[in-house]
């Protein structure tokens, strides 16, 4: 079973007590959403990882793996989302393995519910569990405390309101996977522009009988803006100290080395 | 011991949890009641001097907590024209903080340049002005303006002048100034590409001891990529700063504004 380490407790309460604040923890101040339509399931997030007022992570994922058939948006503490639905999928793994069933989604959504229960609110993860199983389609929240909700649509983040007006404007029953994944990426967008804890790209996840489509950055409506001015520095504008030349066929015995493709989406920005 | 958790000057202070934050005065049980008149609207302005030129910047962004209140509100204006058009004027005003007490601050500093127009019949140096908003500010040291106030404009000799202050009145000419929101962002990055600071010129020396690259002038067009990029850069890791950015170019030939947009996630 899941196991914190207390051991440094008593030795922070004593710095808290003589006035060190505690650590921040990055969140994802963020907009998730979810949404039933005949057929399936559709769930949503951004990309924003905020600390405080500055943007941590631009493009991060916020949709997480459970299992194939279910999926899970999380939004609070990253950490506690990152690790609870990990922690939660893997149990899950095993416990599908022992009945030889598929996993079901309230099965899922009753673990989560008790792990957060036990943490009183300390573990602060709040999801959106989405997922189709043999008895149906179904989408749940799951909050920091324990409560959950089951709904057609649901948000939640600090985007959740600007998202649900769009959901309470434009929902309607019967809608088509088109239909209900443009709705979902709506809500988010809305939250993009109008919540600053939220930001940058959609990602969708599409969950049918079939089978589950992850659509990573499916709208991309933040590309940065070019620099206008040059930034390179020619070298010697810093102090050489001390020089040695690593040939990129030796660079191996550093570092292991991943080719990435000319496309590939996770480029650092670096001045050419 | 305080300084243990600080290694990101943004983080400092009980930032997980205001419960939790250990009490450090009032007595057991006894409770103040509280007023709190200072919101922060977030934002970021920013203002450079050239050799006959002052730049001023500020985005356009006006928010309180989450939320964007306006996408559309200057933190830049024009002090002490004959109207109120400010068609004549030759000195800005930036301010960035609490909105409230910036537009405050503008409503006063321009009608004391307006009465000075009107007693000595010319308008107000940029120096005096500048002496003037500081006496301003500390007037109310002890409830005071929540403004960071730059204050741009030509000096008596032509040359672009930069006057930079905290909420209570302490100022200093500058070459150049971030404030605000994304104030820590922007800033090293003009010490860098104004003052080219931490820049050395190749192989003059060995080891440390190299010689700094030298101060230039830089021209109008230079400083106005130096902004954009800026505050594109500021945009793009602040969450109060986007929407717009307003630009006011001050030379002899007077005031020149520019508006154009910023990413607005």
């Amino acid at each position: 079973m899941p196991g914190f380490d207390f051991s440094n407790y008593n030795r922070n309460a004593a710095l808290h007590a003589r006035g060190v604040p505690l650590p921040k923890a990055t969140s994802t101040g963020t907009t998730i959403v979810g949404c039933i339509y005949d057929g399936g399931v559709v769930i949503a997030a951004d990309t924003r990882a905020t600390s405080g007022p500055i943007v941590a992570d631009k493009n991060c994922e916020k949709l997480h793996y459970i299992a194939p058939n279910i999926w899970c948006a999380g939004a609070g503490t990253a950490a506690d989302t990152e690790f609870t639905t990990a922690l939660i999928s893997s149990q899950l793994e095993l416990h599908s393995l022992s009945t030889g069933r598929k996993p079901r989604v309230v099965t899922c959504m009753t673990m989560l519910k008790q792990h957060l229960f036990r943490y009183q609110g300390y573990v602060g993860a709040y999801l959106v569990v989405a997922g189709v199983d043999p008895t149906g389609t179904h989408l749940f929240t799951v909050h920091a405390h324990g409560s959950t909700d089951k709904l057609p649509y649901v948000t939640m983040g600090s985007g959740s309101l600007a998202a649900m007006s769009v959901f309470e404007t434009q929902w309607r029953a019967q809608l088509t996977r088109d239909d209900a994944v443009k709705l979902c990426a709506d809500a988010i967008e809305a939250g993009i522009w109008n919540d600053l804890g939220s930001g940058s790209n959609v990602d969708v996840a599409v969950i049918t009988p079939e089978k589950t489509t992850l659509m990573r950055n499916y709208i991309r409506p933040n590309e940065r803006t070019q620099k206008l001015g040059s930034y390179a520095f020619p070298k010697g504008t810093t102090a050489v100290l001390n020089e040695k030349i690593i040939r990129k066929e030796e660079i191996g015995k550093y570092v292991s080395v991943l080719e990435l493709t000319e496309e590939s989406d996770d480029k650092m920005e670096v001045d050419t | 011991m305080a300084a243990m958790f600080s290694q990101n000057p943004l983080m400092n202070g009980p930032n997980y949890s205001f419960n939790d934050s250990p009490r450090t005065s009032a007595p057991e049980g006894a409770r103040e009641h509280r007023f709190d008149p200072y919101t922060d609207n977030g934002g970021s302005t920013l203002a450079i001097a050239g050799a006959d030129f002052t730049i001023m910047a500020g985005d356009t962004r006006l928010t309180s907590g989450y939320s964007i209140n306006s996408r559309h509100h200057p933190k830049l204006f024009k002090i002490g024209g004959t109207t109120a058009d400010q068609k004549d004027a030759t000195i800005v005003l930036s301010v960035v903080g609490f909105a409230a007490d910036g537009e405050a601050l503008k409503e006063r500093l321009d009608a004391i340049c307006k009465m000075y127009r009107y007693r000595h019949g010319k308008p107000m140096s940029v120096k005096a002005c500048a002496q003037r908003l500081s006496t301003i500010l500390y007037q109310k040291r002890f409830f005071p303006y929540y403004a960071y106030a730059i204050l741009g404009g030509l000096d008596e000799e032509g040359k672009g002048a930069v006057y930079s202050y905290d909420p209570v009145g302490s100022y200093e000419r500058e070459q150049c100034r971030a404030g605000g929101a994304a104030a820590s962002l922007i800033m090293p990055f003009l010490d860098n590409q104004v003052n080219f600071k931490n820049q050395y010129i190749p192989n003059s020396g060995e080891g440390h001891a190299l010689q700094e690259r030298e101060r230039r002038p830089l021209s109008r067009n230079e400083v106005e990529v130096l902004v954009k990029d800026a505050f594109d850069g500021a945009v793009e890791r602040h969450i109060e700063v986007g929407d717009g950015l307003q630009m006011m170019v001050i030379t002899k030939d007077g005031i020149e504004e520019i508006l154009m947009p910023l990413k607005r996630d």
